[in-house]
């Protein structure tokens, strides 16, 4: 970002099979959309790793704020009893 | 057998220098980008322009093999590549122009590029089941080889001043090169006689319909035609195609039959 001309950045998304969803798997260098997308499918897909391409620009994504942690995260660490699996199912439950 | 459906089977030196005139274009061409490896200007056009060089050998390595099988002298592909004389390389001369710049490389690539889908769409329809079958892995990877160098013209050419001067120049530098590509001489009129090459003239209006989208879109001059008499596909080259071979050959030169 130091260099105004430097290319804007893109985050790659890409779906390795159909009925998976896609993944994050980095990110390219591109001046346009459909840069990104021939970008993309040149350095993330040349072993066969995809099906489908997403890319959206790194500039849209927002995302929440490292200082922000013990915040954001902290506090479900100790309610466990949001787990399903913290109850037992009373045998006579045949359907949940 | 009626005399409408009799053709002459050409004789296996005519197809032998066919498929070798084919074989060349995608040969030289792939060693042309194989010099930009570590050379491109951002990682991903590196990237970008490596993969195409290496469809481009791919096709190459496959319709080597076979014309070394039609000569039945024993050649495989390494033999062809790398232990063949200047004067037997038969590919187009536009191929093994310098690299130059990168608007340069780009304009050379999408003249062949689009050339090359012309002849793969149709040569999957050959009378020859071999060069249908190349044709046909060939023209996927084809399709995505124009519209990566097209997008880079129209890009550049509809970029600054300066790109759009730059890559107009190459393109006029280069287009003369383009003409041997759909002038048939005797031995690709025997493929097409005998259905193995398609019509050239079909495959020249192909061209000229891509060419002259890409460059409106490109805001680029297409350069006139002119008269031009050296022939890559009958041996005639320019001083560029030595120094290529010279570099692509040095190795089996100096140690022969070596392997890793």
């Amino acid at each position: 970002m130091s260099d105004s001309r430097e290319w804007p950045l893109y985050e790659i998304f890409i779906r390795a099979r159909g009925g998976l969803d896609h993944k994050h798997v980095g990110s390219i260098h591109a001046v346009d959309d459909r840069m990104a997308i021939e970008h993309a499918r040149d350095v993330y897909t040349r072993r066969q790793e995809g099906v489908s391409i997403w890319v959206v620009k790194s500039a849209n994504i927002v995302a929440s704020d490292p200082a922000d942690a013990d915040a954001f995260f902290e506090p479900a660490r100790d309610k466990v009893y949001r787990h399903p699996t913290f109850y037992d199912i009373p045998e006579e439950v045949k359907t949940l | 057998m009626s005399a409408a459906t009799q053709t002459a089977a050409p004789a296996a030196q005519s197809r032998f220098l066919y498929v070798l005139r084919l074989a060349d274009a995608s040969l030289i061409l792939a060693q042309r980008l194989g010099e930009l490896v570590g050379h491109g200007p951002a990682l991903e056009e590196d990237l970008g322009l490596a993969n195409v060089g290496l469809d481009l050998l791919g096709q190459a390595r496959l319709l080597l093999t076979y014309a070394g099988e039609i000569e039945g002298k024993g050649r495989d592909e390494d033999a062809l590549a790398f232990l063949r004389e200047h004067r037997d390389f038969l590919n187009p001369i536009l191929v093994e122009q310098p690299n130059g710049d990168f608007g340069q490389t780009l304009v050379r690539q999408f003249l062949i590029d689009a050339w090359q889908l012309e002849l793969y769409e149709r040569l999957t329809q050959s009378t020859d089941a071999r060069l249908a079958e190349v044709a046909a892995k060939a023209v996927k990877e084809t399709r995505y080889h124009l519209r990566y160098s097209s997008s880079w013209v129209v890009r550049l050419g509809d970029g600054t001043q300066e790109s759009h001067d730059r890559v107009q120049q190459a393109l006029d530098q280069l287009w003369p090169y383009t003409r041997e590509l759909f002038d048939a001489d005797e031995i690709d009129n025997e493929m097409i006689r005998a259905g193995i090459a398609p019509d050239f003239s079909a495959v020249r209006q192909g061209w000229d319909a891509t060419v002259n989208a890409v460059l409106a879109e490109a805001t680029l001059q297409r350069p006139a035609d002119k008269p031009y008499l050296w022939y890559g596909k009958r041996g005639d080259h320019s001083e560029h195609l030595g120094r290529l071979l010279a570099e692509m050959q040095y190795m089996q030169r100096t140690y022969p039959g070596a392997s890793w």
